[in-house]
């Protein structure tokens, strides 16, 4: 794990990048790291994310600069510059039921190449996806999903990099943090060693590349 | 009981628990034990519902990741769902998630909702804009196929025994007859339908 500024984590994110973020309407998202991907204008980017949050906020924000070229999410509705834009034709938007999302995710993240869910056989979800019978239930076979970076929030980091959460913005920020290749941190507090308790630890330091900074 | 409601009519269930049942409900966002919204200036950023408004914690709440979240609601350790629809067809089968070229919000955690909750009811207007909302065969897009157990209007109660929309109560001063008036698919009657208790 390395120490960073937000700026010098942002500059290892190029145009084009696709980028699984944290956070259930902008809760517990690294707003730090969305600032200046807004600042710096990086584009076409491929979003990976629970929702699009609402303009202003969290992954609203790029969409409001028009950086992203496509969304993969469970919910835009409280979004509607995500709406317009997707039904302009300027981004595309893929629709996933959140717990396929979070498990296509996590699958990505534990070495597995999908997973079989009942949830979405025999509606619009199916379409163009196999479908698997096991002990004569069907199931939808989903493929794991990972990307180049990961943007995570935590509540606590300590000094080598363990992290833990606080309430309803933990989210989709443990599950991501397995999943992409590189994986950049923003944390409420930077905290000795120690004060997270081992039990404690929700996601290990030797997941995380680079912590930003505080300041 | 493990609880989870959906956003509008449904919401308004965790105002009518009964006293002396214990209930928690569960927010998909990764909470257990959501309570009520705290007084102004007692709100915290990182506690808020699945539509992102500020809760409180109730004593035995507990909170977890989103996969967690999915894994109690698909892996039939919640009891109850309470969502809101837009037609539910003859056989029980809902549709809540989207109006195509009208309304794209997608999903959220409808569809493992309905897929799978122990049971799963429909609070919801009878009509809509003067059209019945329970109709023979749902013109918009499915949530599951798995039929709801129950649907409740301001007109009436329709369960689906034998996957059949079936009448069995209507609301006080609203008639068998009017009940079938205002909904398209055909309803199963018994001889005597009781009237909702309020």
């Amino acid at each position: 794990m390395k120490t960073i500024s937000v700026a010098d984590a942002v500059a290892m994110i190029p145009d084009g990048a696709s980028i699984m973020i944290g956070g259930f309407l902008g809760v517990g998202t690294p707003e730090r790291v969305i600032d200046e991907l807004v600042r710096v204008g990086r584009r076409n980017l491929l979003v990976i994310a629970n929702d699009t949050a609402v303009p202003g906020k969290g992954v609203g924000k790029l969409i409001d600069a028009g950086l992203v070229a496509r969304t993969v999410a469970s919910h835009i509705g409280l979004n509607p510059e995500t709406q317009k834009q997707m039904m302009a034709g300027r981004m595309a938007v893929d629709l996933v039921p959140q717990g396929t999302l979070i498990e296509r995710i996590r699958a990505g993240g534990h070495g597995l190449g999908g997973i079989l869910t009942p949830t979405g056989v025999g509606t619009v979800v199916e379409e163009g996806k196999r479908r698997i019978e096991v002990d004569g239930k069907s199931y939808l076979l989903e493929a794991a999903l990972r990307a180049d970076f990961a943007l995570v929030h935590a509540f606590l980091a300590d000094y080598t990099g363990n992290l833990s959460y606080a309430l309803t913005a933990r989210n989709f920020n443990p599950v991501i943090a397995m999943a992409a290749d590189t994986v950049i941190v923003t944390a409420d507090h930077i905290v000795p060693v120690g004060v997270i308790a081992p039990d404690h630890v929700v996601t290990p330091a030797a997941l995380v590349d680079y912590l930003v900074a505080s300041g | 009981m493990l609880v989870n409601l959906g956003i509008g009519i449904p919401t308004l269930v965790a105002n009518y628990v009964p006293a002396g049942i214990a209930v928690f409900f569960q927010s998909e966002n990764g909470l257990i034990g959501t309570g009520p919204i705290p007084e102004e200036g007692m709100t915290l950023a990182m506690l808020t519902d699945a539509g992102g408004q500020p809760v409180s914690a109730l004593p035995g709440a507990c909170t977890f990741d989103s996969a967690m979240s999915f894994g109690l609601i698909r892996g039939g350790h919640l009891d109850l769902t309470v969502l809101g629809g837009l037609q539910v067809d003859a056989q029980g089968r809902l549709a809540n998630w989207m109006i195509p070229g009208k309304m794209v919000p997608g999903m959220g955690g409808a569809m493992d909702l309905v897929t799978g909750a122990r049971r799963v009811v429909v609070a919801m207007q009878h009509l809509a804009k003067g059209k019945p909302k329970i109709v023979e065969t749902c013109t918009l897009p499915l949530t599951s196929v798995r039929p709801v157990d129950l649907v409740v209007t301001e007109m009436a109660v329709i369960g689906f025994p034998e996957g059949q929309a079936t009448l069995l109560e209507t609301a006080p001063g609203v008639s068998v007859e009017q009940v079938v008036a205002a909904t398209e698919a055909p309803l199963v009657r018994a001889n005597r339908i009781p009237e909702m208790k309020l």
